[in-house]
């Protein structure tokens, strides 16, 4: 591995990360109206936050790159606010991939919310503890596994996205060129030894979330408490 | 007086529509009692502030946590209420001290009325503290819940059927701390239960529901003994007697006092002056117009007739009568009622078959 791969890897870790937590402070208000609004906008809020499941990245990326760019109404406010335009730079990708991989946050997360049901926050209220309270002392602890899995999950998806980064991000090393984009490039190149260190990486840290996932996953422990 | 609670509530759900307003005693048990369907839960969520309901009133002495007249509306959270659910309802991320701990915490110490170590005694929960909820026995996991809730001072003591998740094993273990609670502490609760025997031993006001409206709410022996309740009430016709153990006999026997009289049982083992309640049926009251001295019935007590309800099962009537102030019930033929020409005021002998002891 050369040091553009070294980059990439280390660039692929920093976005997964920030969008990860992006994601956690997204994901989670959003997570929690969906698991308890009785609105008849609910069906609608969330098959927006699922689309990204079953779009094409390319198509996510399009409208994102038109939005952002400098005649677009996002490109026009961060033009107007002194921030510049924000495909093809660091902080584009980030917003770019906080979107592709909401549904895999908020679902896990909705889904664990959704499980505790209303009594133990019945009891919380009960015993003088205000909303706010019983949502970090009651919700939150409760569906840690949610989160745990949520988390797993957007970081993982994060690191493998690939479309979505080509159409928004392009390749520009340091920048924007992350692990997957590299692949691509080292193979265009015919540099396949290169490409299967990286690839193999890849393959063995999906691997191993998913091991984690699947192995530790205390959802169904939880159960019928 | 002033501490009296008033609840009145107009709750309407798809068919279902409850319409109570009642004033309950601002102390003892007062019991919720009816079928299911017939409105007890939604009563006893409307109060909790669960649920909020318009044109309703509730109101706890001085204290108002509803008045939609004026828009109050307290939410749960403010209200001292202790709220006891069918499932012990115990957080599973805590231990059950954490669990005790959880309400308590959230009060200044002035506002504190338990400490946790007493409570725990009291309830026999001292050895689980360290536990987590998981590992409890469903009696155990129901009274560490009834703690927790007593810890957090309530005014008021909420209780949905806290027993009908136990079988009945636990349920004759359980039942001991509730009547501990309702001894030593002077905290008002409200009681929901479809079980008679658990009304019969717990209940100082009963209030009878029966399709979200209350069909009768006054102080249990006066409202058991009325008998012009809807059929599903007067089915197993019956008083309880609030006695106490006063003396002990020759041959055996224990002599019960109530405010009407006294009455004889097989001798107890408990300690003389504890309060023993005893259970009556209609069933087992039959009536003499002289006094009879050669029977081998051995409670036989002067009374009064108050009520005649011919309206009850065919060919018998269901008699109220009075000893001193305390009601009593009969089931009689109506031929003996006719034959023995039983009239309102008119002064009969009961005889009491079958006194049964609620312990």
């Amino acid at each position: 591995m050369d040091n553009a791969d070294l980059g990439a890897v280390w660039l692929t870790f920093k976005l997964a990360a920030v969008v990860t937590a992006l994601l956690l402070l997204i994901g989670t208000p959003i997570a929690w109206w969906l698991a308890r609004t009785r609105s008849r906008l609910k069906g609608v809020i969330g098959a927006v936050v699922a689309l990204p499941l079953v779009l094409p990245p390319t198509v996510l990326g399009f409208y994102l790159l038109v939005a952002m760019g400098p005649q677009g109404p996002v490109g026009q406010l961060t033009g107007a606010l002194g921030l510049g335009v924000l495909p093809f730079t660091f902080p584009g990708l980030v917003i770019a991939s906080v979107f592709y991989s909401l549904p895999f946050m908020v679902q896990p997360v909705q889904n664990a919310f959704e499980a505790i049901g209303e009594r133990p926050l019945e009891v919380a209220a009960t015993l003088r503890a205000s909303p706010w309270d019983r949502f970090w002392t009651v919700a939150v602890p409760l569906a840690r596994p949610g989160f745990l899995s949520g988390a797993m999950l957007s970081f993982a998806h994060t690191v493998g996205e690939f479309g979505v980064v080509l159409m928004i991000g392009g390749n520009i090393p340091d920048r924007t060129r992350v692990v997957s984009v590299q692949i691509y490039d080292h193979v265009e190149a015919l540099e396949y030894a290169q490409a299967h260190w990286l690839a193999g990486g890849m393959l063995v840290f999906s691997f191993l979330v998913m091991l984690a996932l699947y192995s530790f996953n205390p959802l169904g422990r939880r159960a019928n408490q | 007086m002033s501490e009296d609670i008033r609840a009145c509530f107009h709750v309407s759900r798809g068919d279902f529509r409850l319409d109570v307003d009642l004033t309950l005693p601002g102390r003892g048990v007062s019991a919720l009692f009816g079928p299911s369907g017939s409105g007890k839960t939604t009563c006893l969520r409307a109060m909790a502030g669960f649920d909020r309901a318009p044109d309703s009133l509730f109101t706890i002495g001085a204290e108002i946590w509803q008045n939609e007249a004026k828009g109050i509306f307290v939410p749960t959270h403010q209200r001292a209420l202790g709220y006891v659910f069918q499932e012990a309802s115990l957080f599973p991320h805590l231990s059950v001290r954490r669990n005790l701990e959880f309400g308590q915490k959230r009060m200044a110490v002035a506002e504190r009325r338990f400490e946790l170590d007493a409570v725990a005694d009291l309830l026999s929960i001292a050895t689980l503290l360290e536990r987590m909820p998981e590992g409890l026995s469903g009696g155990e996991r129901q009274r560490v819940a009834i703690a927790r809730a007593l810890l957090a001072a309530p005014r008021l003591l909420l209780m949905d059927e806290p027993l009908s998740g136990l079988d009945i094993r636990r349920k004759q273990e359980f039942l001991p701390y509730l009547e501990r609670l309702h001894n030593e502490l002077s905290i008002p609760v409200i009681y929901v239960s479809h079980a008679p025997d658990e009304v019969a031993r717990l209940a100082d006001h009963l209030v009878l529901l029966d399709n979200g409206r209350a069909v009768a709410s006054g102080p249990l022996g006066e409202t058991l003994a009325r008998i012009d309740l809807p059929p599903a009430f007067a089915d197993d016709a019956e008083v309880v007697l609030a006695t106490t153990l006063s003396r002990h006999e020759a041959d055996n026997l224990s002599q019960l006092e109530f405010e009407g009289g006294c009455i004889r049982i097989g001798r107890r083992p408990e300690a003389l002056g504890s309060r023993l309640r005893c259970r009556i049926q209609a069933s087992d009251v039959s009536l003499a117009l002289d006094q009879p001295r050669t029977s081998s019935i051995l409670n036989i007590l002067p009374a009064t007739i108050s009520a005649i309800s011919p309206n009850d099962m065919p060919g018998y009537v269901l008699v109220q009568l009075r000893v001193g102030a305390i009601p009593l019930l009969a089931r009689i033929t109506e031929r003996s009622c006719r034959e023995l020409r039983i009239a309102i005021g008119q002064p009969v002998w009961a005889q009491i078959k079958a006194v049964a002891l609620l312990a």
